[in-house]
């Protein structure tokens, strides 16, 4: 019994276990799972706080100790359970933050990602959005601290950022509790009623663009086709360690896997940058 | 499904393994172009949804930055701030060092007649004295002044939010050198202390980069040895200009000698990514945290409590035992000479090769607990009276190594050592502590003394060779 969400398909069995062992996130049933994702000091701990209210509890990443927040709140009878990831610039893994960031967005498999951009460096927490979308389609963006924007005389135009991004873009101010509904409508109408979006793609050079087209062929025909986006999987090839790489390919043949073991998913959790 | 598990090379493996040669050659700068296109994405869509008003935009601190930051001016600036903060140093440290070791030395008499008085045996007054007390003298006169500026100066600096833009500047440097932009920041740790240094490796987050930091960081050098920086090139450039020019020359000399120490951290960091350390650098990601006026209150608070009698607690504690030790030993004999004529004779062919002389390395090598201590023991063993002489100044301080055969050669020489020699040991053990390894640690040692022997040899060899010297 195989869940069908646009190009990729979730053993349900399997992802259990991912979330379990590699993420230890405790789920109830049917809980929808949201990643917070954004620069570091953009709020999202505030934001974090002002969705969960008191009902949060913390736990520790496998691996080296990074802070990392998880609380659950209740929205239209349907129980979100929300995972606040480190602080990052981007995903290109320079940093344990970054890594731990990218194999959440990647492996995890969230049922929606929550990026929070900074009304004040907007530019700067593009960057990161950008890369997310690269990954996922199943995503709401924040434009957070819109009251510090209004104060140094920054507007954002917000409808134009969201035909622009082509996915839901809420304006908010984390700290007077301004947006919160809408970001719960939206997260609920991604995760649950599964909203179709149209993620902007990053257009890069001519020849970078040249490999990708290049490699495309060869990748679409590939199981990992069917869970990741052919684009960010050629990038990947191009600039990635080879453990990355690897672990890609271990979590496409466990999800082929009938029943995935404890042990395999610990493998994939033993992936380190060296 | 087993066998579909086990299988050795899946497809996705295979166009990875393709694709290895273009990696190899261009992977990196695929990478970065990579990042430069999303930034230009980001940068498009910003620019498009987003509007600034005129008024009320804080522009001040970019333009600052578009200084700091600037490919024409941020090296000059750099290089300017370091000689001026050298030569604030050196002209505001001269006059509190004499005032200083004078009031000194007048309490050692002092001390004399009490232990004279009280009928103390001549070899208990000197070690304690001539020994422990001395060179303790000794060291807090000749460093305490100088920290006491430069240290609240460098504090100024990274309370401003400078330090950043440093690393930001050499980013592109560490890159060449396949190193990470965030080993500026542990250099600078450096020059505060060695040991903080290496600790403050942590910071990066690539443990083949993190090794590299470890590794070179003794090449910029610590408070420790700035004293000895400063005295020698203050007392080599002495004659050389008008007095009004003098401090000014000598600042810009010993910013030299730093400058070669970051030049040998990138050649070493170079030479150990392409050999022992192989890897592809990582980029930066650093935020240039706005301006702020620092709050001078803390600034010397942090600057004076936690850095300066810090390392000058540390000096001392090295230095009193190490005094005693030195005073015993240059008053036991073995024949015609005491333990440390014989030391610097054993040492003296192999101190000749590299342009020093069998005391300066075996001050070296006796000041492997800290480096503060070098000079202190060779004017205790140069001076055939057992201990040091009373030296109010630096020309006087200059008088006994010329009287010492000391040359241009020589100077220069014992400048390149100290900066390029071995650790000391609390840099030794904190590298241990980081790595965890005793094969690193022992690199740590053997690459300097290694450079250092090398660099000294060709100097001196091509110096002689060529009929300076």
């Amino acid at each position: 019994m195989n869940i069908t969400i646009g190009k990729r398909r979730h053993s349900p069995s399997f992802n259990e276990h991912i979330r379990k062992h590699f993420f230890h996130l405790p789920l109830k049933n049917d809980q929808a799972v949201v990643a917070i994702a954004g620069n570091p000091n953009v709020g999202k701990s505030t934001l974090f706080n002002a969705l969960t209210g008191l009902r949060q509890h913390t736990g520790n990443w496998p691996g080296k100790t990074v802070d990392r927040a998880q609380g659950a709140f209740l929205f239209r009878e349907k129980s979100f359970l929300l995972v606040d990831l480190p602080g990052t610039y981007s995903l290109l893994a320079h940093s344990a933050e970054e890594e731990i960031a990218r194999d959440f967005i990647c492996f995890g498999q969230p049922d929606a990602m929550l990026v929070i951009l900074d009304a004040t460096a907007l530019e700067r927490s593009l960057n990161l959005a950008l890369q997310i979308m690269e990954i996922t389609s199943r995503m709401v963006v924040c434009v957070n601290l819109m009251d510090e924007a209004g104060k140094k005389g920054i507007t954002v135009n917000i409808p134009l950022l969201e035909k622009d991004l082509g996915v839901p873009v809420i304006p908010t101010t984390a700290r007077n509790g301004k947006g919160l509904k809408e970001v719960q409508t939206a997260l609920y109408e991604i995760a649950v009623q599964q909203r179709p979006t149209a993620p902007k793609q990053v257009r890069y050079s001519a020849e970078i663009e040249g490999l990708i087209q290049e490699l495309l062929p060869r990748l679409q025909t590939l199981p990992a086709a069917s869970f990741f986006n052919s684009k960010w999987l050629a990038l990947r090839l191009l600039d990635s360690h080879p453990p990355f790489v690897e672990n890609i390919s271990r979590f496409v043949r466990l999800q082929n896997a009938p029943t995935a073991t404890y042990q395999e998913v610990e493998k994939l959790h033993a992936y380190r940058l060296e | 499904m087993r066998t579909a598990l086990n299988k050795p090379a899946d497809p996705l493996s295979q166009i990875y393994a393709d694709l290895e040669p273009l990696r190899h050659t261009s992977g990196h700068q695929l990478a970065d172009r990579m990042v430069a296109d999303i930034f230009a994405n980001a940068h498009l869509i910003a620019s498009q949804v987003i509007q600034q008003d005129p008024l009320r935009n804080p522009r001040r601190r970019s333009r600052l930055d578009q200084l700091t930051a600037s490919r024409l001016f941020g090296y000059p600036l750099m290089l300017l701030l370091l000689v001026g903060i050298f030569w604030l140093t050196i002209s505001g440290s001269n006059l509190p060092s004499e005032m200083l070791s004078r009031f000194f030395f007048r309490f050692q008499d002092i001390l004399s007649q009490w232990f004279q008085a009280g009928g103390a045996p001549l070899w208990l007054h000197g070690i304690l004295v001539l020994g422990i007390y001395r060179t303790s003298a000794w060291v807090i006169s000749v460093m305490l002044p100088p920290m006491a500026i430069f240290f609240p100066l460098f504090t100024l600096l990274e309370d401003l939010g400078y330090l950043p833009r440093i690393a930001f500047n050499l980013d592109s440097l560490f890159k060449k050198a396949n190193a990470c932009g965030k080993q500026c920041l542990t250099m600078c740790m450096g020059f505060g202390c060695n040991a903080a240094g290496v600790v403050s490796s942590r910071i990066i987050d690539s443990p083949r980069e993190r090794l590299i930091a470890i590794l070179t960081n003794n090449f910029v050098p610590c408070n420790g040895r700035f004293p000895t920086l400063i005295a020698i090139t203050a007392i080599f450039t002495a004659g050389s200009a008008a007095f009004a020019w003098r401090h000014l020359l000598t600042a810009a000399a010993i910013a030299l000698v730093i400058c070669l120490g970051i030049a040998f951290t990138f050649a070493v960091s170079w030479g150990l990514s392409r050999t022992l350390l192989k890897g592809e650098p990582s980029s930066l990601v650093l935020e240039l945290p706005p301006y702020r006026l620092p709050k001078f209150g803390a600034v010397l608070y942090r600057s004076l409590i936690d850095r300066t009698f810090f390392v000058l607690r540390r000096a001392v504690v090295v230095a009193a035992p190490a005094g005693a030790v030195i005073w015993a030993l240059s008053n036991i004999y073995l024949g015609e000479l005491n333990l440390i004529a014989h030391g610097a004779a054993f040492l003296e062919p192999l101190a000749r090769l590299i342009g020093l002389d069998g005391f300066i390395l075996m001050a070296f090598i006796l000041g492997l607990p800290a480096n503060e201590i070098v000079i202190p023991i060779l004017l205790m063993s140069y001076l055939s009276t057992g201990s040091m002489l009373e030296i109010d100044s630096l020309a006087e301080l200059g008088t006994i190594l010329f009287a010492h055969g000391w040359t241009w050669l020589t100077a220069v020489n014992v400048l390149l050592f100290s900066l390029l020699h071995w650790p000391c040991s609390t840099a030794l053990l904190s590298a241990y502590k980081e790595t965890g390894s005793k094969k690193w640690t022992l690199l740590a040692f053997a690459i300097p003394t290694f450079i250092a022997f090398s660099v000294c040899f060709f100097v001196t060899q091509a110096a002689r060779l060529l009929g300076w010297a």
